[in-house]
């Protein structure tokens, strides 16, 4: 990690500037004058950005794609499935197709061992020089198999420092493992808490396997929330970064969570991520069979924003596929099978990869400068006006996906006080798949985003267009290719313009759909095989 | 008598190592117990193992094939 971390900065140098430099220009820029009065906590809103945290955290997080809302842009992550056991049993989750929840949904098609996933990691490291983070997150719990999990860390500790290294766990079993945590410098843990209190925990978790015994109801509830704050605090007091993940389950924990968010973030947490379920009969979970459902996309807001005030809550998780390859949401596995990589000649090229994360540091500058900028268009208007926004993009922070090629929107909520404030992503099924402009698919679109007053894409077919005005949804393509937070507060700017004169009413939108999207068609695809 | 497992075994590889005798292995897409290594955790657990662990019920299951097993005098 020393190593690593110096030879990054030297590289950074040779493009002009140090990584610190350019981070110490990101935070003059981003200023956050808006909230220095009124004795605020200094604050731009949910990002984890440097402003919210301390320096020493900013320093692990800034290039992580999960945590780090503004990196998750630039930079990439991948999960290899070696873990495929767990210790306990979740009401959300079929442990015959994978868990559709916690950070480890989706389907895994192959099972590695930590030979494989290891030359994995490395191959996909030499050919997408972005990918800064290796995860290990299941398809079980990784510390249920310890041996697994700390193999294949090892294996790649030796051969790519560089590449930074996290976990995802229950935590029933964390407080035994968090030495060897340490020893293999693993800076992220993400625990899995859905309940503090074993009464909730109760109709969460039907059964644990701890020491030797089979523990149910309330008394297993005990132990796992016993065992997560202790492994919780474990961590803290070795300086290894903690991030919550909560599973926000309609009537069972929803309000409770607000509970959760105040017990992690006294033992250290940094980040808190809540989810929506996700919950279909086809699932075959006790939850999809009892015909749990999950919430809609108001209720998470309303229960994000009532934990925002004590924590960085973190909005851009989708869920991913715990073999999910490239940057969020843009999945390259397909190019990385494990026959076409053990056929691969890997060469592992250092100092290629930190040439191009200097010009990524370059490019992360321009879109905080191109934020910082347009705020000041806002400046001294005021309105009480909140509007929803879905935007299409590849990623680079830009406005550059086509309307019929997105299978997610991100969402941004726009208002006089925040400016244009990422509040999630949604889902959809590719419009475009199978045929353009089918009248079903576009519909499924419209009900994922219908709490949006427009839709900003790089580009938009005449008949979708006008479909989505008529569902009250503007189709917006002057901005392509253009900065996403740029564009929003210019269109917002005229939005409030029109209003005051008239030449815009504005009415307020309802709520919209959560869909399980990718999760829903893969669970069928493996029933299938 | 020794534990077998189903057919309904989902090949998650929980009950592997946690085995007392090493009597579980992977076999052809699910996992299989080898009946002569088998003690049902007499003299190790106060129950089965793979049975706790396995998140299928009714997998990990007594096979009336095999004798009762009889711990060393
Ligand atoms: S599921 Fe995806 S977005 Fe969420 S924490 Fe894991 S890698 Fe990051
Ligand atoms: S019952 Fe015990 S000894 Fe027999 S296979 Fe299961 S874990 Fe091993
Ligand atoms: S724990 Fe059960 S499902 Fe998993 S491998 Fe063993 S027998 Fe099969």
């Amino acid at each position: 990690m020393e190593l690593s971390e110096r030879e990054v900065a030297e590289a950074a140098v040779k493009a002009g500037a140090s990584a610190d430099e350019i981070m110490k220009k990101m935070a003059e820029h981003k200023g956050c004058e808006t909230n220095s009065d009124g004795g605020k906590k200094a604050s731009c809103g949910t990002e984890a950005g440097q402003n919210d945290l301390a320096p020493e955290i900013w320093e692990k997080v800034k290039n992580h794609p999960c945590y780090s809302e503004e990196a998750h842009h630039h930079y990439a992550r991948m999960h290899v499935a070696v873990a495929p056991a767990c210790n306990i049993q979740c009401n959300y989750c079929n442990r015959k197709y994978d868990c559709a929840n916690e950070s480890r949904p989706g389907v895994v098609s192959e099972r590695l061992t930590p030979e494989q996933a290891a030359k994995k990691v490395l191959a996909v490291a030499s050919t997408i020089p972005q990918m800064t983070v290796l995860g290990i997150a299941g398809p079980g719990d990784p510390l249920a198999n310890p041996e697994k999990t700390f193999k294949t860390f090892d294996l790649i500790a030796k051969t790519a420092p560089d590449i930074k290294l996290c976990l995802s766990t229950n935590g029933l079993t964390l407080p035994d493992h968090v030495d060897t945590i340490a020893r293999y410098n693993v800076d992220h843990v993400t625990i899995t808490v859905n309940m503090v209190d074993a009464e909730v925990g109760a109709k969460i978790y039907p059964w644990i396997f701890y020491k030797h015994k089979r523990y149910t109801g309330k008394e297993a509830a005990q132990i796992l929330t016993d065992r997560q704050m202790q492994g919780l605090e474990m961590l803290t007091a070795r300086g290894i970064l903690s991030k919550i993940n909560s599973v926000m389950i309609p009537g069972v924990n929803d309000q409770h969570l607000v509970e959760v968010n105040k017990a992690v973030k006294s033992r250290g947490a940094f980040l808190h991520n809540i989810m929506p379920l996700i919950s279909a009969a086809e699932h075959g979970t006790v939850f999809g069979l009892t015909g749990q459902r999950g919430p809609t996309a108001q209720e998470l807001k309303r229960l994000q924003d009532s934990c925002e005030g004590e924590m960085n809550m973190m909005r851009h998780c989708r869920q991913c596929r715990a073999d999910a390859v490239g940057l969020l949401g843009e999945d390259r596995s397909a190019e990385f099978t494990t026959e076409k990589i053990m056929e691969m000649d890997v060469n592992y090229d250092l100092a290629t990869r930190q040439a191009y994360q200097a010009r990524v540091e370059e490019e992360r500058l321009a879109v905080s400068g191109a934020k910082a900028n347009e705020l000041q268009i806002l400046a001294g208007v005021e309105s009480d006006i909140k509007i929803l926004i879905a935007v299409a993009t590849k990623g680079s922070g830009r406005i550059n996906e086509h309307f019929g090629h997105a299978a997610e929107f991100q969402i941004y909520e726009l208002s006089t006080g925040k400016g244009a404030h990422f509040i999630g992503h949604r889902r959809v099924d590719l419009y475009c798949q199978g045929g353009y402009g089918e009248e079903d698919a576009l519909e499924t679109v419209i009900r994922a985003i219908k709490d949006c007053h427009a839709v900003f894409v790089a580009k938009i077919g005449g008949c979708p267009k006008k479909d989505l005005l008529a569902a009250g949804i503007e189709a917006v393509d002057e901005f392509a290719h253009e900065f996403i937070e740029k564009s929003a507060i210019t269109y917002f700017k005229r939005y409030l313009e029109g209003v005051k004169d008239g030449s815009i009413i504005h009415v307020e939108k309802g709520d919209a759909e959560i869909r399980p999207g990718e999760v829903a068609v893969d669970v069928a695809a493996v029933a299938a095989e | 008598m020794s534990l077998k497992i189903a057919a309904s075994c989902v090949n998650c590889s929980a009950c592997e190592p946690e085995c007392p005798n090493e009597a579980i292995s992977a076999a052809d897409g699910i996992y299989v117990i080898d009946p002569a290594k088998c003690t049902e955790c007499i003299g190790f657990h106060d129950d089965p193992q793979c049975a706790l662990i396995c998140p299928i019920e009714e997998t990990c299951v007594i096979d009336n094939n095999y004798p009762r097993y009889q711990p060393a005098a």
